[in-house]
């Protein structure tokens, strides 16, 4: 009667619903974070990448038992033992009153010895079962924990490798919720839905075979029931699992929305606009309830249908065995069939409970496919060779490379021809020949595009929104590859660098500024992660940025949490130079690097800038045009093409575009 | 709070009721089947009496459509009664948050307005659902089991008492052992997360230093934290199970050793001691079905917390009791004005006194900082005053209709949004009704009208979410165009042109001057020529008034002004 598998399966029936937490999941108040950026995969269930649910499964235990064979291994055989103390134990009840009370009744001075050794022996397999459950229990929580750490970093750790497209490419949203909703989905499965599946699976082949022994068309009978029970589970769990599909839609739906006129609150204040609001929101929110009714109605119902359709199909066995009993066929005695009955009991049992994982697996299996494609991404490819060492250079001019900082840089060039190592001396000098570049190949973003950087010099890009003034400089760090020319760096093709290296030897500031949780100390830090105290600070000094900092409650040691969200910013900008200034870089990208620092402070900022400049090759993205004045060359880019070039003077004398922009008669953004 | 939440169940009462009713019913044809069966078991095929057997397994077959019809009305009222109240209860915050004042809005960031009205129903949705088809349905399972012990024995089940208790205790020593721990885990993987997030937004920094080992390692230590501290909490959880599994075969075990003395002293039957033996599962599930109630309305709690909370929040502008549906003109006056965010900050307007004809063209400059946004936004009454008072039309802005008021001053915030929807849509926010021609007519005044005629779809266009597609100086002028369908009495440009060329610029607040006179115009720019012909110019820093005059009387006398200006002059004619 496995009476305590029952108990399992209801205490797990919290799980049975997809969208339900269970009690001790610590995934609970993060589930469905996706969409905090408005990303909201669609279709959960289902699989996106088109392969077979059966694969996905099959390369998620292979994941799993890569690092757990034994653990799995242990747990299988556990769950075995602790199954098997239930069986024995269901076996004693049904001989207790038979062997041990009826042979006692009616005697003037009964022995109770035989029961006591019974019970005792019992209790031993019961402690042993017990012992098996916290065992295999106990197992699959490090399993569980274990196989989520190492997805989680392998997540990471194949993310970091990644190529900045597929950053561009994904929503934030929806590869942040990789990391918690799909991993959650997978907590679920490994931990619930696999021991629940392997016990079940036990039961049933021992069951099975019980039942065989004792009358084969009984088992026939009890194995159609069986097949309409596993059909309406497939029924009512896909009909659940298209609702479940629909709510998440709907879900995603209200979240774009509140996240839409949440950032835009003020401006729905400022207008009035809220009853509007409401009235779109409650459509999309009813929307969203009346999927999520459906959803839970299907889940809800399929345990009472099934377990029920298990009573039908105990009383289908009862007419059938009365009546085989009567005819006589098959030799099935009164005794056998209620052997039968009970065994036909066992049977319907662990299907109802596997049924009820249906969804959990679904929805774990839609997680694992998408998880599985992260780490399928193909990473950045790298066939560079050519490498930054840290470089002596004596009087003739001859390089040698160096263990201590030098403050001098080379690349270390290998020559596979004659297998020779040259060094070349790292000096920041840029060239651009011809250079075509589309983020699509269909769509050519830059034409065409040849310039050059002597070391030292100050180039400047001007020019609307969509230029292609960034897509320059995400060429020169090879955050993307050209289609067609070249780019030289130092006289080598760039192609021929370790993209490492290359990008270690150019520092950028971004427009949106990114800090990371730390200290100021520490983010500053990150430009250079052996730079002292002293020569952070004196980056600060540099990029103007001590005066607030000193100005911090806490100074270089306030942290900075949320992307520097306490801070202003123009304050994150300068932040973000200092970073830069304490990696020294000889190459500098300043995309928009003062845009939020009002004039004022900027004239302060740009002294600053002005020394970090100096002596670098420096290419500048700026908005306001006063930042760039005294750049060597100035580029004016117009849909992918330099239009202009020249230094400021030559520029204006032109009156062309430049000097239109310059005098504000053209609108740059 | 929690009245707060269940306040929320409004129409799903009925289902909400209905659940636990049918969770019952089912439960009697659940305590009653395994009767039945052991009768048909015993009396029926045990005895030979095959129509016994197949009569009683008729009743079965009957009581189990019963069963089944219970079952799947209590799935469907609880489905019903839980998704019914999610919705309430993200349409009770939804409503809520729109009457926040920005003061209240100030509180919250997007991000966790969304969680709370997503993840955190969710949450408490499927606690709900849990709770209305287990609440009722532990505890009658619990009683009519016991009942029927006591019935039955009631020496025996004093047998359950023990195990009882047992199972309360250990319950206890788990939970609390375990609470605190996951408390610890969620931080974790609060933590663990930001971190990833935090990087994935600034992949490109990460990749421009080359940190990308420097990130792996920060979160492989984080990710083992999570681990091991997963495990530690989880492995007390586990202890549950097996405790649970003792429990039963201990009383199992008891009841066979003292039932068996009871039925060899003949003061029970031996259908009786199997009978208990029956009871024995339903008593302690039910008990762990409590206990698992218990702990997921623990987990669950911070999300009701996080709900209340919005559901509580007081909106800090409300409208007066008889509010005046009327703004007489478009003056306005500061009096004493100071003004903080919170209480305990500092004040960011200090002692700001000053009067505006209507009509006025009025421009504001000042630094970053320098409360130029705060000091407008106090005429719409987006913020009220911490002291002193300002008055629109000649009457204290809290006596007006907050409608009214902010229809007649209409103001172009500085960090400005359109919303998803065809450029008409995004208009008609200033006024719902207005036709065609109007529309065309205050983008004439905006200059966007041009640049509209040239998309493909003109008016129709589709405005991607945050007017993505459009550019910078093409959504100022979308912006303002707005402001201007709502035909104000005041008009309040915060820093709104920045990215339209100075050309544009100039254009419209030409078309402002000679199509709009009557309207007041507040102007707040960066650069000195949006505002060097206004009528009068305030210079704003630190939250006072520096200098307040026309453009040749600030260059004399003000050497704030002095200074912007010739930064932007040194600078070339322009910048920006």
């Amino acid at each position: 009667m496995s009476k305590d598998r029952k108990a399992d399966t209801e205490m797990r029936n919290g799980s049975a619903n997809p969208a339900a937490g269970s009690g001790r999941n610590p995934g609970m108040g993060h589930g469905m974070k996706r969409g905090m950026r408005g990303g909201m995969p669609k279709g959960r269930p289902g699989l996106q990448s088109g392969k077979k649910p059966m694969e996905v499964l099959k390369r998620m235990a292979a994941y799993i038992l890569h690092y757990y064979k034994w653990a799995c291994l242990l747990v299988v055989i556990m769950i075995f033992f602790s199954a098997i103390a239930m069986i024995y134990g269901n076996m004693f009840l049904q001989t207790l009153i038979d062997d041990y009370i009826v042979p006692l009744t009616g005697k003037s001075n009964p022995d109770f010895m035989p029961l006591l050794k019974a019970i005792f022996r019992i209790a031993c397999v019961y402690v042993a079962g017990a012992a098996c459950t916290y065992g295999y229990n106990r197992i699959m929580v490090a399993v569980t924990q274990g196989t989520l750490r190492h997805l989680r970093m392998d997540m990471f750790r194949h993310m970091e490798t990644l190529p900045v497209r597929y950053f561009d490419t994904h929503t934030h949203g929806d590869i942040m919720s990789m990391y918690t909703n799909d991993t959650d989905t997978l907590r679920q499965m490994i931990s619930q839905s696999f021991p629940q599946i392997v016990s079940s699976a036990i039961t049933i082949v021992g069951v099975l075979i019980s039942m065989i022994m004792l009358n084969i068309p009984l088992t026939i009978l009890t194995l159609a029931m069986c097949g309409v029970m596993a059909k309406t589970a497939g029924f009512l769990g896909g009909k659940a699992g298209t609702y479940f599909v629909k709510q998440q839609k709907d879900l995603g739906a209200v979240n774009g929305y509140i996240e839409e006129m949440m950032s835009g609150q003020k401006v729905v204040k400022v207008f009035c606009h809220e009853e509007k609001n409401i009235e779109e929101f409650n459509r999309l929110n009813d929307s969203l309830a009346d999927s999520a009714d459906k959803a839970n109605t299907f889940a809800n119902i399929l345990m009472p249908v099934n377990g029920n359709l298990g009573n039908i199909s105990f009383v289908l066995c009862i007419v059938a065995g009365a009546l085989m009993t009567i005819s006589g066929f098959g030799g099935l005695t009164l005794g056998k069939l209620a052997s039968f009955l009970q065994f036909n009991r066992s049977f319907s049992m662990p299907i109802v409970q596997v049924s009820q994982q249906f969804n959990a697996i679904i929805m774990a299996l839609a997680g694992a496919d998408r998880i599985f494609s992260l780490l399928d991404e193909k990473p950045e490819e790298d066939e560079g060779y050519v490498m930054l060492v840290r470089a002596n250079v004596d009087a003739e001019g001859n390089i040698t490379e160096s263990e201590e900082r030098t403050g001098t840089w080379a690349w270390k060039h290998y020559h596979k021809a004659d297998n020779t190592t040259t060094y070349t001396r790292m000096e920041g000098d840029i060239v651009m020949e011809h250079v075509d570049f589309g983020y699509n190949p269909d769509k050519i973003v830059l034409k065409d595009i040849s310039l050059y950087a002597k070391p030292g010099q100050k180039i400047a890009f001007v020019g609307a929104t969509g230029a292609g003034k960034t897509t320059i400089t995400n060429l020169i760090n090879r955050f993307y590859d050209i289609n067609s020319g070249k780019i030289r760096y130092d006289g080598i093709n760039i192609n021929k660098f370790k993209k490492n290296d290359l990008r270690r030897s150019l520092g950028v500031v971004l427009q949106d500024t990114h800090l990371f949780t730390g200290t100021v100390m520490e983010n500053i830090r990150y430009g250079r992660l052996d730079a002292t105290d002293e020569q952070v600070k004196e980056a600060a000094r540099l990029a103007n940025a001590e005066y607030f900092i000193e100005h911090l409650p806490q100074g270089y040691d306030t942290m900075l949490t949320g992307d520097g969200a306490n801070l202003s910013q123009g304050q994150r900008q300068l932040l973000a130079i200092a970073r830069a200034a304490v990696a020294d870089p000889p190459v500098l990208i300043l995309d928009e690097a003062t845009s939020s620092i009002d004039t004022r402070t900027e004239k302060i900022v740009q002294e600053g800038m002005d020394h970090l400049m100096e002596g670098r090759t420096v290419f500048v993205i700026a908005h306001r045009l006063s930042t760039i004045k005294n750049s060597d060359v100035i580029m004016v880019l117009d849909q992918g093409k330099i239009i202009e070039r020249g230094d400021h003077d030559s520029l204006l004398k032109e009156k062309g575009i430049y000097y239109q922009l310059y005098t504000g008669m053209l609108e740059q953004d | 709070m929690l009245k707060t939440l269940l306040a929320q169940v409004k129409e799903y009462k009925k289902p909400s009721f209905l659940t636990p009713v049918f969770a019952i019913l089912e439960v009697f044809m659940e305590v009653m089947l395994p009767l039945i069966m052991a009768a048909i078991i015993d009396d029926g095929i045990g005895k030979g009496n095959v129509s016994y057997a197949v009569k009683m397994g008729f009743l079965m077959l009957f009581m189990a459509m019963l069963s089944l019809l219970f079952g799947v009305l209590a799935g469907r009222f609880a489905a019903q009664a839980s998704s019914g109240f999610a919705r309430n209860l993200r349409k009770g915050m939804f409503e809520n948050i729109q009457t926040f004042a920005f003061s209240n809005i100030d509180k919250y960031s997007t991000a966790g307005l969304v969680t709370r009205m997503t993840t955190d129903v969710t949450n408490v949705q499927n606690s709900y659902q849990m709770v209305l088809r287990m609440c009722a349905r532990a505890p009658v399972t619990l009683i009519c089991a016991l009942a029927m012990t006591i019935k039955i024995n009631a020496r025996l089940s004093s047998v359950f008492l023990v195990a009882i208790v047992v199972l309360g205790v250990s319950l206890a020593f788990i939970v609390s052992n375990a609470f605190p721990v996951f408390t610890q885990v969620f931080k974790k993987y609060d933590d663990l997360n930001a971190s990833v997030q935090e990087n994935v937004n600034a992949i490109r920094v990460v990749k421009s230093y080359v940190r990308e080992n420097h990130e792996i390692s920060k979160l492989q230590k984080a990710c083992t934290e999570l681990c091991m501290l997963s495990v530690k909490a989880e492995k007390i959880i586990c202890l549950n199970m097996p405790i649970m599994q003792l429990t039963v075969y201990g009383c199992i075990l008891s009841i066979s050793w003292f039932g068996a003395q009871f039925v060899v002293a003949e003061t029970m039957t031996k259908g009786e001691l199997m009978s208990m033996f029956n009871y024995v599962m339903s008593i302690l599930m039910s008990l762990m079905m409590l206990s698992m109630i218990f702990v997921m309305l623990t987990m669950s709690k911070a999300s009701m917390d996080r709900i209340a909370e919005i559901l509580t929040e007081q909106a800090d502008i409300v409208n007066p009791e008889q509010p005046v549906m009327h703004v007489k003109d478009g003056s306005i006056e500061f009096e004493d004005v100071n003004f903080a965010y919170r209480k305990d900050s500092k004040n960011v307007l200090e002692q700001i006194n000053l009067k505006i004809r209507s009509g006025e063209t009025i421009g504001i400059i000042g630094g970053t900082g320098g409360s130029k946004s705060t000091f407008v936004q106090m005429i719409p009454r987006l913020y009220d005053t911490t002291e002193g008072t300002v008055y629109v039309g000649g009457l204290d802005v809290r006596k007006y209709d907050l409608e009214v008021l902010r229809d007649e001053v209409s103001m172009v915030l500085q960090k400005n949004v359109l919303f998803s929807g065809t450029i008409k849509d995004n208009l008609r926010w200033g006024n719902p009704e207005a036709g065609d021609e109007e529309i065309e007519r205050v983008c004439k005044l905006a200059q966007a009208d041009d640049f509209v005629k040239n998309f493909p779809d003109q008016y129709d266009t589709w405005i991607e979410q945050g007017g993505t597609n459009v550019s910078g100086g093409q959504k100022q002028r979308l912006c303002i165009a707005r402001a201007l369908l709502k035909k104000p009495k005041i008009l309040i440009l915060d820093d709104s042109t920045s990215a339209v060329d100075t050309k544009t610029d100039a254009m419209i607040r030409k078309a402002f001057r000679e199509e709009i006179p009557e309207t007041t115009k507040l102007i707040i720019a960066q650069r000195i020529s949006s505002i060097q012909d206004a009528d009068r110019i305030i210079v704003l820093d630190e939250g006072r008034v520096n200098g307040i005059g026309t453009h040749e009387e600030l260059l004399a006398s003000n050497e704030i002004y002095r200074d912007v200006y010739e930064s932007q002059v040194k600078g070339g004619t322009d910048d920006e």
